[in-house]
């Protein structure tokens, strides 16, 4: 039961490999989807019975399939084999569900391609489902390998899908770098688990672990865990190995919300919620981790704000949001942060398939000052766009709030004041950047552009490289000419019914899904958690300060804070309306609009000013010339590239040393034995 | 009186003289000569420890390799002449179509 | 142990007899058959199949015959196996890369059994002789197949240096076989391990040591000692290129275990020490020299090299567990290199060379299979699973971490992360490159069948490892307990 989820999108992977360029497209795209539905069914029938499991002793709520032995030699054990569990639960439907959902969008915003490529498009995106698949139901770290591998290589893949003009060694060149060291922290971690504790399957190894007492010092726990949260970091896009993910939004849009925002990134959360016993018997490296978390989410949201490519604020923000999900493990919230992963998958998706419906109205444009005024012309996008930035604002009622709102409740109650008040600046930031994109992208009017501009606009990555979607709706022809903005004016259409249909189920996941995880403080029991309970529940050996308040004694605390939460969110949504839709239409639209904004403009002038000359400047300063600059471009980019380019230096070096002559080759043997000799002799 | 020592250093003067001969010379017929010295060497050892030893497995294995390296001097001369027919020098420095 | 020859003792050579007759053979028939008959290559192929069957009497055997000079025990049949399925897949290779390289056959499939032959006894030798002859007889049958082009410059020039680097190591290969001999008055590798098991460290024995690590050093191209390598792997035929750099290493490499865990435990802690230095720089050197290359046959040499670092881990690690898991990747690696080395022939046409790395440009739209295959093996070649190499690589590195190099195994997983930079930028090419121009890769039966099955067990190898696992642990602990005297 359990092998037929990923084994159906891998079928269909198979089915487009194979004869996908033979058949026209509405067969190849229905096979995918199908295949992911059917996938889907599978697993919501699955989880259904897992449900009907008793919760209790430990272990009891657990799925197996054994598939086969995979190796089994001397003592070593490894089998290749499923495991259903309260987590993995949570992962298969989400990526399922919210990937069946970006496949369908899929079959839209992808049909200007010729048959043969999307026949490929969509077998990749099946090949990826299976192995996101695999990754989240391995029951041990080698089946997870597999996994954690193929996703990497799809999404390389994927990235790389419309390679045109690039040169292909430049293309991944990061992304492929800071994978590389993500799998060398990841494997080494691997082998030092097995070291240890003899087997690397999940349940054994907790077991195992959850009998040694936590580690005080810096220990062989430690170093363990932080070698797999390297390989967390790295898949995760985290600091320092953050870079990839802005990078990686040249593949197509749908790619970058299924496997850039939903599914491929949170492996890292999900890796490390998955040896939750392991990384708490490790505090060092937790508190690395929420440390790390923290920080990426506070840097990459002040990135986000001046960004101008529509995708990259949304891959800023993604990389943010990763961000407090890693607090959340830091702190030892697992079923926060999961809880998070999974309402950002909603609203996150939801989002970047927004964007793509923007692009795709405007033909390739992801520049936002060439955008604005949307609002009428694309309603249904306009609208679940709303939802998804009011929820991932963190607005009282949405799915962003609770799981935001639990995560920063832990981080207070477990005394982590600085990385809680870095959390609540996140969460100004992420109002103020989504808000902004809203404002941009769907109020006011549309930019004037020079036609030069438009010309320099044209070498935007999407647009360069995806004759697809300009072809598809079209206006390949005016796309490649410059145009007058009335002509795009004019084309501009709103998301086909496909498309449509993503959107308005992921706009309704975004307002419901938080529900789950309804705290008591609410009035609700949060079910999230007592469902997750039996995956976490070795892992909370010591009582952690949050669990218990937040059953008793503190609600009035947590709806304190909430309440600070919810008034962030607020000024955020304030401050962007102030810059970035007052400014712009100073006199005119702002009046008609927004009577109630306005009016608390007024009330609020000098505060915004204010906020304006203290807060928004100086961020916009750092983000701009220190941030972005240094840290980004010349600091970690320089760094990653600079450790590239070294070895690539000394690659050719190496590669001049080969002279071809035999006497040099001679005397290489035989400075070779002299060394050694000398060696001894020495 | 000439004892092993003797005759180990007449091998390891003949082995270097073969090891410089190999990386100093340009024509690819004396380097050839210059790995006979250096099999030679090794049958001076040989056959020189097999005296002292008093057994025979030394002669025995100088003998294979008297014969291996005829065989190798056969093949190896032929694969020379391939070259030079081609080429037209049994210069070393000469041959560069693959480096790098 | 009785003097002179038993009868007894043909009965155990079987296989390297049956090889030896069906060469001769071969060399018959290539006089009595046509010109231009396809007919000699499948007569090649039964021959290596004869043999296969002959090594099924000696499944379980562990004895030494003639008088010491030769084992056969599973850890020679174990290589035997090795040698005999690349030496089937270089023969079926072969056929049409010689039509396309207007070259007769003639003595070319003659010397690929004698090669075989060669490392057969170098895999069971356990007398410094014997495994001298079995050296030599590869050596040299590797000799003429490397400049077996004769018009063709590159080959020759390639069998030139091979001749001449190959013989220069073989000098210093032998000296220190005569130190060694000199030392222990014996050239048995058992009797010479029981004689150095008293004494104490002598200078000379250290000095043996390491002219011996250095000449097999060459053979299996580890660095410093592998200049000779992209070269020659450039230049040689690309069968007899993928055949050296499978057989030839493999057979190296049994060598390598053979003498020194066999022949030289007492100095086991200096030639750990020496074969460590040369895994460390081995891999190093070859991965990032393969980073730059741009020439698909080189960028195989080089990774060819990176390889023969890993599985020099295996040796270091000295434990059973080492060597088993240096011979499980030995097999894995037969074929995802065999494989890759397959897909470069499929490329070469009349006209088209095929082994530059923008040949094989958009090949997914050419060749959707050849393509997918080679996806496979760059993934496998790099470690990536659920393909074969990843379970060889892990094994290795987990064989490193048990017997406490954790160093060893830090630098092999860095060294697989950087080669994936250069296994992926021909999947790059491959797909995600839209140009065309390269040539339409051609598959005659032959070849199919050799990809089909490299990609078989690159796959299954990797999926149900489970067999090969038990194989190589029960063929690694025969190695080094030294078997009975024969009836």
């Amino acid at each position: 039961m359990l092998l037929l989820i990923p084994l159906l999108p891998f079928l269909g992977f198979l089915a487009n490999a194979g004869f996908g360029r033979r058949v026209a497209k509405s067969v190849s795209g229905g096979v995918a989807c199908l295949a992911m539905l059917a996938s889907f069914a599978v697993s919501a029938v699955s989880v259904w019975r897992l449900t009907a499991l008793p919760a209790l002793p430990p272990g009891a709520r657990v799925v197996d399939q054994h598939v086969f032995d995979w190796i089994s030699s001397g003592e070593f054990h490894a089998s290749f084999s499923l495991r259903l569990d309260p987590l993995s639960a949570v992962m298969i439907l989400v990526v399922t569900g919210i990937g069946s959902l970006i496949h369908i969008y899929s079959t839209a915003y992808m049909h200007g391609e010729r048959d043969a490529e999307y026949a490929r498009y969509f077998s990749y995106l099946n090949l990826f489902a299976s192995f996101m698949l695999v990754l989240v139901l391995g029951s041990n770290f080698l089946v997870m390998f597999v996994g954690w591998e193929g996703v990497g290589l799809c999404s390389y893949l994927l990235i790389g899908f419309w390679y045109v003009k690039r040169s292909a060694s430049d293309a991944g060149k990061k992304a492929f770098i800071v994978n590389r060291v993500g799998d060398f922290g990841f494997i080494l971690g691997v082998l030092l688990v097995y070291g240890r504790f003899g087997t690397v399957d999940f349940q054994a190894v907790a077991r195992a672990a959850s009998q040694v007492a936590p580690e005080t010092a810096f220990g062989t726990l430690s170093v363990m865990t932080l070698l797999l949260f390297v390989g967390a970091t790295g898949k995760s896009a985290q600091i320092p190995l953050h870079v990839w993910l802005p990078d990686a939004m040249e593949g197509p849009t749908p790619v970058s919300a299924l496997i850039h925002a939903a599914t491929m990134v949170t492996a890292g959360v999900y890796m490390i919620g998955r040896n939750a016993v392991l990384f708490s018997h490790a505090p060092e490296t937790l508190s690395l981790v929420a440390g790390v978390g923290a920080v990426t989410a506070f840097l990459a949201g002040t990135v986000g704000l001046v960004q101008n490519d529509i995708k990259r604020v949304l891959a800023y923000s993604t990389v943010s949001q990763l961000g407090f999900m890693f607090l959340a493990m830091g702190v030892g919230a697992y079923a926060a942060g999961i809880l998070h992963l999974y309402t950002h998958a909603f609203f996150k998706a939801l989002l970047f398939l927004g964007s793509g419906a923007v692009i795709h109205a405007l033909a390739g444009e992801q520049d936002l000052r060439r955008m604005g005024g949307l609002r009428k012309e694309l309603p249904v996008t306009y609208w679940t766009f709303v939802i998804g930035a009011v929820a991932i604002a963190g607005v009282p009622g949405l799915a962003g709030f609770f799981s935001k709102d639990e995560i920063l409740y832990r981080t207070y109650a477990g005394g982590h004041t600085f990385l809680w008040a870095l959390g609540l600046a996140t969460s100004l930031l992420t109002a103020i950047y989504m808000f902004r994109l809203v404002f941009l992208a769907f109020h006011g009017e549309r930019a004037q552009a020079e036609p030069d501009s438009r010309a320099s606009g044209l070498r935007s990555p999407e647009l360069a490289t995806s004759d697809g979607v300009a072809r598809q709706s079209g206006e390949a022809a005016e796309a490649a000419s410059p145009e007058s903005p009335a002509t795009v004016h004019r084309h501009v259409h709103d998301a086909p019914p496909a498309m449509a249909l993503a959107l308005i189920v992921l706009a309704f996941g975004s307002v419901v899904a938080g529900y789950a995880g309804l705290p008591h403080a609410l009035g609700g029991s949060n079910p999230w958690e007592r469902f997750l309970a039996p995956s976490f529940e070795e892992a909370q050996l010591q009582p952690d300060a949050g669990t218990g308040e937040a059953a008793g004694g503190s609600e009035r605390g947590e709806l304190a804070l909430m309440a600070v939460s919810s008034v962030v969110a607020f000024t955020g949504i304030a401050v962007a309306a102030v810059c970035f839709l007052k400014r712009r239409d100073l006199a005119r639209a702002v009046a008609e609009r927004f009577p109630g904004v306005r009016a608390m403009l007024l009330n609020k002038y000098y505060v915004d000013e204010i906020y304006d000359a203290a807060i928004v400047q100086p961020i916009r300063l750092v983000s701009e010339h220190g941030l972005w600059r240094v840290v980004d471009a010349r600091g970690i980019d320089g760094a990653v590239n600079g450790v590239g380019d070294s070895v690539w230096g000394s690659s050719a070096i190496l590669r001049r040393a080969q002279t071809g002559s035999v006497r040099a080759y001679a005397a290489s043997f035989f400075l070779g034995v002299v060394l050694i000799v000398g060696y001894y002799l020495w | 009186m000439i004892t092993p020592t003797h005759y180990m250093l007449l091998s390891a003067a003949l082995f270097t003289i073969g090891v410089v001969g190999v990386m100093v010379r340009r024509n690819i017929i004396i380097i050839f000569m210059s790995i006979e010295l250096i099999l030679n060497a090794v049958n001076i050892n040989l056959v020189a420890f097999s005296n002292q030893l008093q057994n025979a497995v030394g002669q025995v294995f100088a003998i294979f390799i008297i014969a291996v390296a005829a065989a190798e001097a056969a093949v190896g001369l032929g694969i020379i002449l391939a070259f030079f027919r081609n080429k037209e020098t049994v210069n070393i420095d000469e041959m560069n179509l693959m480096r790098w | 142990m009785p003097a002179g020859i038993n009868a007894i003792d043909f009965y155990y050579l079987l296989p390297e007899i049956v090889l030896t007759a069906g060469a001769l053979a071969v060399l018959v028939a290539d006089v009595l058959l046509p010109r231009g008959s396809r007919a000699l290559a499948w007569i090649t192929v039964a021959v290596l199949g004869a043999t296969l069957a002959s090594l099924l009497p000696f499944a379980d055997t562990d004895v030494e015959v003639a008088n010491g000079l030769i084992a056969v025990d599973r850890f020679a049949l174990f290589f035997k196996v090795v040698f005999l399925v690349s030496a089937i897949m270089t023969v079926l290779m072969s056929v049409r890369y010689l039509e396309i390289e207007e070259v007769s056959p003639g003595e070319y499939f003659f010397l690929v059994l004698c090669a075989t032959l060669g490392m057969m006894i170098m895999a069971g030798g356990i007398d410094l002789i014997t495994s001298f002859i079995g050296l030599e007889t590869m050596a040299v049958s590797f000799y003429i197949l490397t400049g077996f082009i004769k018009p063709n410059q590159r080959s020759n020039e390639a069998a030139v240096k091979y001749f001449l680097l190959g013989a220069f190591s073989l000098g210093i290969l032998l000296y220190g076989m005569s130190l060694l001999y000199g030392l222990s008055g014996s050239t048995n590798l058992h009797v010479m391990a029981s004689v150095f098991a008293g004494q104490a460290r002598d200078p000379l024995l250290v000095l043996a040591v390491i002219l011996v690590v250095s000449g097999m050093a060459f053979k299996i191209a580890a660095v410093p000692f592998h200049m000779w390598a992209p070269d020659v792997y450039e230049g040689a035929p690309t069968p007899i290129t993928a055949f050296l750099s499978v057989g030839s290493k493999a057979a190296a490499f049994a060598m390598i275990l053979r003498i020194f865990v066999e022949g030289l435990p007492s100095m086991t802690s200096d030639w750990q020490l020496l074969f460590e230095a040369l895994a460390i720089v081995t891999m190093t050197v070859g991965n990032v020299a393969a980073l730059t290359q741009s020439n698909l046959k080189r960028m195989l040499a080089y990774s060819s090299i990176a390889h023969a670092g890993y599985l020099l881990i295996g040796v270091v690690a000295g434990t059973p567990l080492g060597v088993s898991a240096m011979l499980i990747y030995l097999l894995i690696y037969t074929f995802m290199q065999l494989g890759a080395f397959t897909v470069i022939v499929m490329m070469r046409r009349a006209d088209v060379v095929g082994d530059e790395l923008k040949d094989f440009s958009g090949l997914h739209v050419r060749h959707p299979v050849a393509a997918f295959a080679m996806l496979l093996f760059m993934l496998s070649l790099g470690g990536i699973p659920p393909t074969a190499g990843f379970m060889g690589k892990f094994w290795l590195f987990r064989a490193a971490i048990e017997s406490g190099y954790v160093g060893l195994a830090v630098v092999g997983v860095l060294n697989s992360a950087v080669s994936l930079y250069y296994y992926l930028r021909l999947v790059v090419f491959m797909y995600l490159k839209k140009e065309t121009t390269g040539s339409e890769p051609t598959a005659s039966p032959a070849l199919a069948l050799t990809l089909a099955v490299a990609v078989a067990a690159t796959l299954v190898l990797g999926v149900y490892p489970r067999v090969l696992f038990e194989v190589a642990e029960k063929s690694a602990q025969t190695l080094g307990l030294g078997g009975a005297a024969a009836p």
